[in-house]
């Protein structure tokens, strides 16, 4: 977890993302944070199954825990709050998630430029080292995408 | 009866929306099948919890993803004589305009080759007009 003095900065951005409608619905829950990294969490629900024989989750799921803690660690990771919006995602699914655990994504920043960041990131389960998906993702700055702060973001 | 085996009877029957109801994530999100055109289509509702960014109403970019992953499993079960369920090795969105919430999005897929053991599909996600997509994916499937 961050220092008190990078936590007061990083707090509200984590508060306001983790507040989005999809966010919410799914259950997204951040475990852990830093400027340009972050972790979260979701629990196994049997409405997220994608293969109703074996139980497994939806790759969508994964997709969307992916692409979330991609934007978050980006978010977080930006000197100012700037509006950013995904622009490709690149997931590679390793193995089936296991039925009924949690999943975790992690992700982090690897590079900004003017426009353009670069992050990569991974879904596991027990342990961190023994990844379900592996992904890399670039998101646009500074575009119409999402952006914290002042206005807000989160409406009713 | 297995779940393929279900599949295959719903496949027979034209009820390519039954097959997709089978899975209780297409209804989490809301994510429905049709024809269009004598072509596959699926169809992703306009609901406010699939909201992702709440500046410009959008629904979330891995909402998007999941209704192309979606479409392409169910081209390739409504195109090809398959023995299982596809499994998905990999998948890469391009995200090109916004996906707006208080719209319904569309996708359809191609199948651009399918050897014995492995398929790619391509897929393209629009809202109004399809020669404007605001999405577009390709996915590796493993077949046998």
């Amino acid at each position: 977890m961050p220092d008190d003095a990078t936590d007061a900065r990083l707090r509200p951005l984590v508060d306001i993302v983790t507040n989005l409608p999809h966010y919410r619905e799914l259950g997204l829950e951040v475990v852990d944070y830093a400027s340009g990294s972050a972790t979260l969490r979701c629990d196994y629900r049997p409405e997220l199954v994608g293969d109703p024989q074996t139980g497994v989750v939806h790759g969508g799921v994964v997709t969307t825990i992916l692409d979330s803690v991609c934007g978050l660690a980006c978010f977080l990771g930006l000197e100012e709050p700037q509006a950013i919006a995904t622009l490709d995602l690149r997931i590679d699914y390793l193995k089936p998630a296991r039925v009924e655990r949690p999943i975790f994504g992690f992700a982090e920043l690897i590079k900004v430029t003017r426009s353009v960041a670069f992050l990569r990131g991974h879904a596991y389960q027990d342990t961190a080292d023994d990844a379900v998906a592996i992904c890399v993702a670039t998101f646009m700055i500074g575009s119409v995408g999402f952006r914290p702060g002042g206005d807000g973001g989160v409406q009713p | 009866m297995t779940l393929f085996e279900r599949i295959l009877e719903l496949r027979a029957a034209g009820d390519l929306a039954g097959v997709s109801a089978l899975i209780p994530y297409t209804g989490f999100v809301g994510i429905g099948c049709e024809l269009d055109d004598e072509r596959l289509a699926c169809r992703l509702e306009s609901r406010h919890s699939n909201m992702g960014n709440t500046i410009i109403r959008a629904i979330h970019g891995g909402v998007v993803g999941a209704l192309l992953e979606h479409t392409a499993v169910m081209q390739l079960l409504w195109e090809s004589e398959l023995e299982r369920l596809p499994k998905i090795v990999n998948l890469s969105v391009d995200y090109l305009r916004p996906a707006l919430c208080d719209q319904d999005l569309l996708a359809r897929g191609t199948v651009v080759k399918q050897g014995r053991r492995v398929a790619n599909v391509r897929v393209e996600a629009w809202q109004g007009d399809p020669e404007r997509p605001v999405a577009a994916a390709h996915a590796h499937f493993i077949l046998g």
